[in-house]
C-alpha cells in the first residue's frame, strides 16, 4: 500500500490489517511512554486546506507518537494565501523529501493528484465532499472494538449526505465490512442515484428502530442558503437524533463537529448509546496505524537510482485509486 | 466530366483564410466519397486552379503538369466543417489563437470552422470582426467565420448591434459558454434576426438549474460527491428557445446536444416544423460519465458534461435520423495550468480538432454502430446551419478535400499537437484512420509530415 487515497481502493484484508495494527497501539496508549520509535527520521507533512480540528491534531499526534519529524501546513498564512499553485505547493514540500504527505483539500481528486506529483505517500485527509477515507477506518475500528463485528449489522447515515465526504467513505466501508446501510435524510440531500452503490435510502426516521447503529451527519448551516431545508428547526423536527428516537440498544455516532440541538440532541450526545468520544479517541490510534502501514511495513525508498528491489517497491501500484 | 459551372460559390465568400497557392494536384485511384453528391467510387480526383476540375477513371487522368498523389486505398472525402471552435484570441493566446487553431483544423481534415465570440474581451462590436478577419486573411491556413456575441460583453442583457456586426461579417450570433437566461432578451435576438439574418447558436444551459454542476447528475456524481448538472437544465432551455423560435418564426442553432431529453425536444420541435437545426461533439458520442471517476479535468471536464451511456445513445440515434445534422468539435483549448488542479477547480473544455474525424470513425464506424458515409455527410453538415456551401467533391466546386488513410493508427498525442493546447479528450487513445493531406477553399492547408508523396517528376 503506497498511498491512502479513498476507501473505495482498499479492500477488506487491507482494511482490517490497519484495524488490527490500531489495536497494538491502543495497547501502546495505554503505556506511561506512549511513544515509538518506528518512524524516527523520516518526515511526515500535514497539509491543510480546510480547517480541522480532530484530523489534524489527530494525524500529526500520531506522527509524533510514531517519532517522525513533522511539518504542519495550513493554508491560512501560508504561500497558499499568496496565490501558490497545489502543484507548486507540493513541489515545494517535496523538497524535503517527506516520507509522507496528508492532505486535506476543499475539492474532489486533490489527494489523488498529489499522489502524481510526489514520491511521498499520500494520506487523503478528506478531499471535498468525496472522500475521508481515515475517518470511515476509524468508524469501523470503533463500531468493531464494541460489536465485535459488523456482519449483517443495520447502520442507518442520516441528515445532508449530499455535501457529506463521511457519509460517501463510510457508506463504502460499512458495506465492505458486511453492514447494511441505510441513508436517510430530506430529499433534497440525498444524491440522486446514491442507491447505485447498494444502499437502501429513505426519507423519514420512521422505521429507525431497525438501526442497530445511528450515524448522524453534521447539519452545515451554510446549506440553509440553497434551499435545501426550509430551515433548521424544520429539519431538526424530522430528523434529529433525540433520546426519543434513539433506543436503548442503538449506538450513536457522529463525526464530529456536532451542531447541539440540529442533528442530534444534546441529551443524545451526552447519553450512554453515544460513541462519539471512542471516536475522537480511535482518531489517533487508526492514523498511527495508516501512516505505520504506508511507511513501516515498506522497506526504505531507495536514496539512489538503480533496478534492485527497492526501486519496484517505488513502482508499486497504489492502493487507493478509484478503478 | 467536365466543370459544372453551376458550381462556383467558396467558401471564402463568407470566410476568411490567408491567400496561398491554388492547389493542382491529382489523387490518383481514390476512393472519393461524398454521399450529399451522390460519389462513391475508385477514380482519379483531379483538382486545378483550387477547383475540382475532374473525376477520372482510376488511373486515366492526365496529370498535366500537377503534383501526383498515390492514393490508392486511400479515402478522399469532401473535407469536414466545425460550426463550432474557441481560437481564444483576442485575450487569451496562450491557450490557442488563429494560426494554431486553424493548424490544428486543417490537420483534422477540416476545411472551415467557426469561431466563436467568448473570447476576452468578448467580439460584440464591428471593430472586433474587422480586425479579427484581418487576421485571419494573414494567419489561417482554414477559412474562418467568426460569430459575434447576442449581447454586449456576454452580459445577457442588451443585444449587441447585430446589423453593424453582419455587415462587418459576422456570420452569425452566440453567448456560446453561457445561456442567454433572460426569455425576453432572447425573443428580442429572435425578432431582431429578421432585421439582421444570421444564424443564433445558443448554449443550452439553464443556470438555476446547473449551478455549481462541474458533471452529470447521476450516480456517478453521487459516488464522487462531485455537484451535478443535471440533464434537465438542458432540455428545459431548448424547450423555451424552441417554444420562443416558433413563435417568432425564427431561426436557431442548438450547440453540443448532449442529453436524451434534449435530443427529444430537439426532434419534436423539427416534427413541429420549428427551423431549428443541432449538433453534439465527438466526446459525447464516444465517452459517458463513467470517465469521470478517474477525476482527470484535463481529459474529462467539460459543458455540458459527459452523460449517461443511455444519452450516448440517444445522440447516436439522433444523429443517425438528422434530429442532430451536424458534429461539431467544440474546440476548447486551455492551458495545462487551469487543468492541473482538482476537478472542480479545473476549467471546462476539451479540444478536439485534431481527433474528431480519427475518434468517431474508430469508436462508431469500425465498431458498425454508424456508417462511414454518415460520418462523412455528418463531418461537414456543420455549413449549412450558417450559410455556408458544404464541401463536396462534384466536378466545379472549390477543392475541399480531406484525403484520409482509414487504416492507419496512431495514439493520440505522442508525437504533440498542432494546437497549442493539449487538453484532447482522446489522448493516449489509439485511433484508426489519419487524416493525411487537407485542401481547403483551393489551397493545401496541411500534409501529414510523415506522408511520403509521390510527386511526379
Amino acid at each position: 500500500m503506497k498511498n491512502l487515497l479513498s476507501i473505495e481502493g482498499v479492500d477488506r484484508d487491507a482494511m482490517e490489517a490497519i484495524l488490527d495494527r490500531a489495536e497494538s497501539f491502543a495497547e501502546v496508549g495505554r503505556r506511561d511512554i506512549k511513544k515509538v520509535p518506528t518512524l524516527r527520521g523520516r518526515t511526515v507533512v500535514t497539509l491543510f486546506y480546510e480547517s480541522s480540528t480532530r484530523t489534524s491534531s489527530s494525524f500529526e499526534l500520531a506522527a509524533k507518537r510514531l517519532s517522525a519529524d513533522l511539518v504542519s501546513v495550513k493554508a491560512a498564512g501560508s504561500s497558499v494565501d499568496k496565490g501558490e499553485s497545489l502543484k507548486d505547493t507540493v513541489a515545494t514540500l517535496s523538497a524535503y523529501d517527506p516520507a509522507a504527505i496528508v492532505i486535506r483539500h476543499p475539492y474532489a481528486g486533490a489527494a489523488q493528484m498529489v499522489a502524481g506529483w510526489t514520491s511521498a505517500a499520500v494520506v487523503n485527509a478528506g478531499d471535498g465532499k468525496h472522500e475521508h477515507p481515515s475517518q470511515a477506518l476509524l468508524d469501523v475500528y470503533t463500531l468493531r472494538r464494541r460489536l465485535g463485528s459488523l456482519e449483517g449489522k443495520r447502520i442507518w447515515i442520516v441528515g445532508d449526505v449530499l455535501h457529506s465526504r463521511v457519509a460517501r467513505s463510510n457508506l463504502i466501508a460499512f458495506q465492505r465490512m458486511g453492514a447494511e446501510v441505510t441513508l436517510c435524510g430530506p430529499p433534497t440531500l440525498i444524491p440522486r442515484g446514491i442507491e447505485e452503490l447498494g444502499c437502501q435510502v429513505t426519507y423519514s426516521l420512521d422505521r429507525l428502530e431497525e438501526a442497530d447503529v445511528v450515524y448522524a451527519l453534521r447539519m452545515q448551516h451554510e446549506r440553509m442558503s440553497g434551499s435545501f431545508v426550509p430551515s433548521l428547526r424544520e429539519y431538526a423536527a424530522n430528523f434529529q437524533i433525540d433520546t426519543r428516537r434513539l433506543g436503548p440498544r442503538q449506538l450513536l455516532m457522529h463525526p464530529g463537529p456536532v451542531n447541539r440541538g440540529v442533528e442530534i440532541s444534546g441529551e443524545a450526545i451526552d447519553s450512554p448509546q453515544s460513541l462519539i468520544g471512542e471516536q475522537v479517541a480511535a482518531g489517533l490510534v487508526v492514523r498511527m496505524a495508516i501512516l505505520y502501514e504506508l511507511l513501516a511495513g515498506q522497506p526504505e525508498r531507495p536514496t539512489a537510482v538503480g533496478d534492485g528491489p527497492a526501486a519496484a517497491e517505488a513502482a508499486a501500484p497504489t492502493i487507493g485509486q478509484p478503478a | 466530366m467536365s466543370p459544372d459551372e453551376n458550381h462556383t460559390e467558396g467558401l471564402t465568400d463568407l470566410l476568411d483564410v490567408r491567400a496561398g497557392r491554388a492547389a493542382d494536384l491529382v489523387l490518383r485511384r481514390a476512393t472519393l466519397l461524398d454521399p450529399v453528391a451522390g460519389i462513391d467510387g475508385v477514380h482519379d480526383l483531379v483538382i486545378r486552379g483550387g477547383r475540382i476540375a475532374e473525376i477520372a477513371a482510376s488511373g486515366e487522368a492526365d496529370a498535366d503538369g500537377a503534383e501526383e498523389i498515390d492514393a490508392a486505398g486511400l479515402h478522399a472525402f469532401p473535407a469536414f466543417f466545425d460550426p463550432h471552435v474557441h481560437l481564444r484570441t483576442p485575450g487569451q493566446e496562450h491557450k490557442e489563437d488563429i494560426e494554431t487553431g486553424t493548424r490544428a483544423a486543417a490537420a483534422g481534415g477540416y476545411c472551415g470552422i467557426i469561431a466563436m465570440a467568448n473570447t476576452s474581451p468578448p467580439i460584440d462590436t464591428a471593430a472586433d470582426i474587422t480586425a479579427l478577419r484581418e487576421q485571419a486573411r494573414s494567419q489561417a491556413s482554414v477559412p474562418v467565420g467568426f460569430t459575434a456575441t447576442v449581447t454586449v460583453g456576454m452580459k445577457g442583457e442588451e443585444l449587441t448591434e447585430m446589423v453593424e456586426l453582419r455587415d462587418a461579417g459576422a456570420i452569425g450570433f452566440t453567448d456560446d459558454g453561457l445561456p442567454i437566461g433572460n426569455a425576453n432578451v432572447m425573443r428580442r435576438a429572435l425578432q431582431y434576426q429578421h432585421l439582421c439574418g444570421g444564424q443564433i447558436a445558443l448554449h443550452e444551459e439553464d443556470p438555476d438549474l446547473s449551478s455549481g454542476g462541474v458533471m452529470h447528475e447521476g450516480p456517478v456524481s453521487a459516488a464522487l460527491g462531485l455537484a451535478g448538472w443535471p440533464s434537465v437544465a438542458e432540455s428545459t432551455m431548448i424547450a423555451r428557445d424552441c417554444g420562443l423560435a416558433a413563435y417568432e418564426e425564427a431561426r436557431i442553432h442548438v450547440q453540443h446536444l448532449s442529453a436524451k431529453e434534449s435530443v427529444e425536444v430537439v426532434r419534436a420541435a423539427k416534427a413541429a416544423g420549428v427551423r431549428i437545426t443541432a449538433e453534439a461533439s465527438p466526446h459525447h458520442l464516444v465517452l459517458t460519465d463513467e470517465e469521470v471517476r478517474s477525476l482527470d479535468p484535463r481529459r474529462f471536464k467539460m459543458n455540458p458534461p459527459l452523460r449517461h451511456e443511455s444519452d450516448r445513445q440517444a445522440l447516436i440515434a439522433a444523429l443517425r435520423d438528422g434530429t442532430i445534422e451536424c458534429i461539431a468539435t467544440d474546440h476548447a483549448p486551455h492551458h495545462a495550468d487551469e487543468k492541473e488542479v482538482p476537478f472542480e477547480q479545473a476549467a471546462f473544455g476539451v479540444t478536439g480538432l485534431e481527433t474528431a474525424f480519427a475518434a468517431l470513425h474508430t469508436e462508431l464506424v469500425l465498431s458498425g454502430v454508424i456508417d462511414l458515409a454518415l460520418l462523412v455527410e455528418r463531418m461537414s453538415g456543420g455549413a449549412a446551419p450558417f450559410d455556408v456551401p458544404r464541401p463536396t467533391l462534384a466536378v466545379g466546386a472549390e477543392a475541399n478535400v480531406a484525403l484520409c488513410d482509414l487504416a492507419a493508427e496512431w495514439t493520440v498525442g505522442e508525437d504533440g499537437y498542432e494546437s497549442r493546447s493539449s487538453n484532447s479528450w482522446a489522448e493516449g487513445r489509439t485511433l484508426t484512420g489519419r487524416v493525411l493531406v487537407t485542401v481547403a477553399a483551393g489551397q493545401v492547408a496541411f500534409r501529414l509530415r510523415s506522408f511520403s508523396l509521390g510527386v511526379a517528376s
